[in-house]
């Protein structure tokens, strides 16, 4: 369990964290999102205990960052934004450093290691200086000695950046199936990733948390959200359709492609309404959807909309 | 205690790992030998010590020291190592000091192969072999030292070279607190008291009067307490650097 009371970081006059109150409970992943320079990472290392906070503070697995800082950090697997690691070691003397750091001992030792190489496929480069593997596989080796002591707690920043579709699909997976005994928080900047991990998404910009709900919630907030969305072969024939459904709240075509959006009123439901219409109309359709949202909609909505307000004050 | 030992061990590793290690003991071997023999005429003074072998060491710390230190806590911060290694469950001054010993280790070992040569002042003739151990122990000072200002100045900067540039010249002036170049420079600005403060705290006069085969605790306490001091120096710095 992660929970953070008015959090706060400041650097001179400028505030990084703004007393920020959060929880996250076993069996959650966590997505922090939020521009560049939100405070994604000053709140993710206060949390690991590498910056103390001005302010406020936290509790990581129920011991205080400040007054427990050890207890806090074996209970933790933190990796830090770029999964630094030390070049000149090759992956087994890396995890071996790691595991002697975690005093992990005798049978365990080596069973969390092979579970460890085995989840993240470092089999084959265990015997190479780190410095040498790709961005990749660095990563990876980032990662394994994150999990290495299966800490109760997970706090990994950006742990998909540089990595290939394939290679995210698989760290995706590795996160989901440690998801169900731990608490995870990642910080990303991709909307799909929130999609594909995480069961609750924070939005901070500017140090404050400007939304904190689920995947489902968030993308219900869009103005997309309950849209349809349709390719006619007779784009004003269809738009004249459309114009006849009364919960229709604007129609929108897009210059490029000819895709039609209908937006509904606030609450309404078209969908069902709109099949009618281009029905009994008689409009050839070549493609009908309903929208579920759009979360990079409502991620710019959120974040521009809070920069609006700082520029005014 | 075993977070020191475990970060003391990859440490000491890691300097075996790469070049650096053989480089630092290859040159730190001919330059030692080489400077005994012919700046210090160990042959022409037809005496069974290693004065002329001791008394370059300060020379050889200035530029070989700095050059192990500048990577101690610069590199850490520039690959962003420092991060992971200060939220693993170490503390602040285990990392340091396994850091700092893992370095000294180091130097010792570069000191410890120098051995052919006290074996050949006692073929030669028979010196006193306490005060060639007593140089020894001094010179391990001296290094420990200079390290330790060495780990400071690293912490402060994510630059290797700024780091050896810095390093260098405050041992420099360190080494030559008792000569006038520094003292003068007090001298004009601050009262006798400062400037004899000043001179007590000579690199040379502390390790030269260990040379001379007095192991005098003052000068034990001097050269560990420099030490202290400056490693504490060191965890304060990183604490306030890692913000930035």
């Amino acid at each position: 369990m992660i929970e953070t009371r008015q959090l706060t970081k400041r650097y001179g006059g400028f505030t990084a964290v703004d007393a920020i109150t959060f929880k996250v409970e076993p069996g959650q992943v966590l997505g922090f999102l939020g521009p560049n320079g939100a405070g994604k990472s000053t709140t993710m290392k206060m949390l690991a205990g590498f910056l103390s906070p001005t302010s406020g503070g936290a509790t990581v697995a129920g011991f205080d960052i400040e007054t427990q800082p050890l207890e806090a950090k074996r209970a933790l697997g933190y990796l830090p934004e770029g999964a630094p690691s030390y070049g000149e070691m090759s992956v087994r003397e890396f995890l071996d450093f790691i595991a002697d750091v975690r005093a992990l001992k005798g049978d365990l030792r080596d069973k969390r290691i092979d579970d460890a190489v085995e989840r993240l496929h470092l089999e084959r480069v265990l015997e190479q200086p780190i410095d040498t593997l790709s961005k990749g596989f660095k990563r990876r080796v980032g990662l394994a000695g994150a999990i290495l002591h299966d800490p109760k707690v997970l706090i990994l920043d950006e742990p998909t950046d540089g990595l290939d579709p394939n290679q995210k699909q698989e760290v995706r997976t590795l996160i989901n199936s440690m998801a169900r005994d731990k608490t995870i928080i990642i910080s990303t900047h991709l909307l799909e990733e929130v999609h594909a991990v995480c069961s609750r998404a924070i939005i901070i910009a500017a140090g404050r948390i400007l939304a904190d709900a689920s995947p489902a919630e968030l993308e219900a907030r869009s103005r997309y959200h309950q849209a349809v969305s349709l390719t006619a072969v007779n784009v004003a024939q269809a738009k004249e359709a459309l114009s006849k459904v009364a919960d229709i709240a604007a129609i929108e075509v897009d210059p490029q492609d000819g895709r039609i959006t209908a937006f509904p009123k606030p609450g309404r439901s078209i969908f069902v309404a709109v099949g009618d219409a281009l029905k009994t109309q008689g409009v050839a359709v070549r493609e009908l959807a309903l929208e579920p949202g759009r979360l990079d909609e409502v991620f710019r909505t959120i974040t521009q909309g809070a920069a609006g307000q700082e520029a005014r004050t | 205690m075993s977070g020191i030992a475990t970060i003391f061990k990859r440490e000491l590793r890691s300097y075996f790992a790469t070049p650096v290690a053989y480089v630092f003991i290859v040159i730190f071997l001919l330059l030692s030998g080489a400077f005994t023999f012919y700046l210090g005429n160990f042959y022409e003074r037809g005496q069974a010590d290693l004065q002329p072998f001791f008394n370059f060491h300060p020379w050889l710390y200035l530029f070989l020291v700095p050059a192990v230190s500048m990577r101690l806590w610069a590199e850490e911060r520039k690959s962003g190592t420092i991060e992971l290694l200060l939220t693993l469950p170490v503390t602040m001054w285990q990392a340091v000091l396994g850091k700092f010993l893992a370095a000294w280790a180091f130097i010792a070992i570069a000191l410890a192969l120098t051995f052919p040569i006290w074996i050949t002042v006692n073929y030669l003739g028979s010196p006193d072999n306490g005060v060639i151990f007593a140089s020894y122990l001094g010179s391990l000072l001296m290094a420990g030292a200079f390290l330790a200002i060495g780990s400071c100045i690293s912490a402060s900067t994510r630059n290797q070279v700024v780091a050896f540039i810095l390093t260098v010249v405050i041992c420099f002036l360190l080494l030559l607190a008792g000569f006038p170049l520094v003292l003068d420079f007090f001298r004009a600005v601050a009262p006798q008291g400062i400037v004899d403060a000043v001179a007590g705290l000579s690199f040379l006069t502390h390790f030269g009067s260990i040379g001379k085969g007095v192991i005098d605790l003052r000068d034990l306490i001097y050269f560990l307490l420099m030490i202290g001091a400056w490693l504490y120096a060191t965890a304060v710095v990183i604490d306030l650097k890692k913000a930035a």
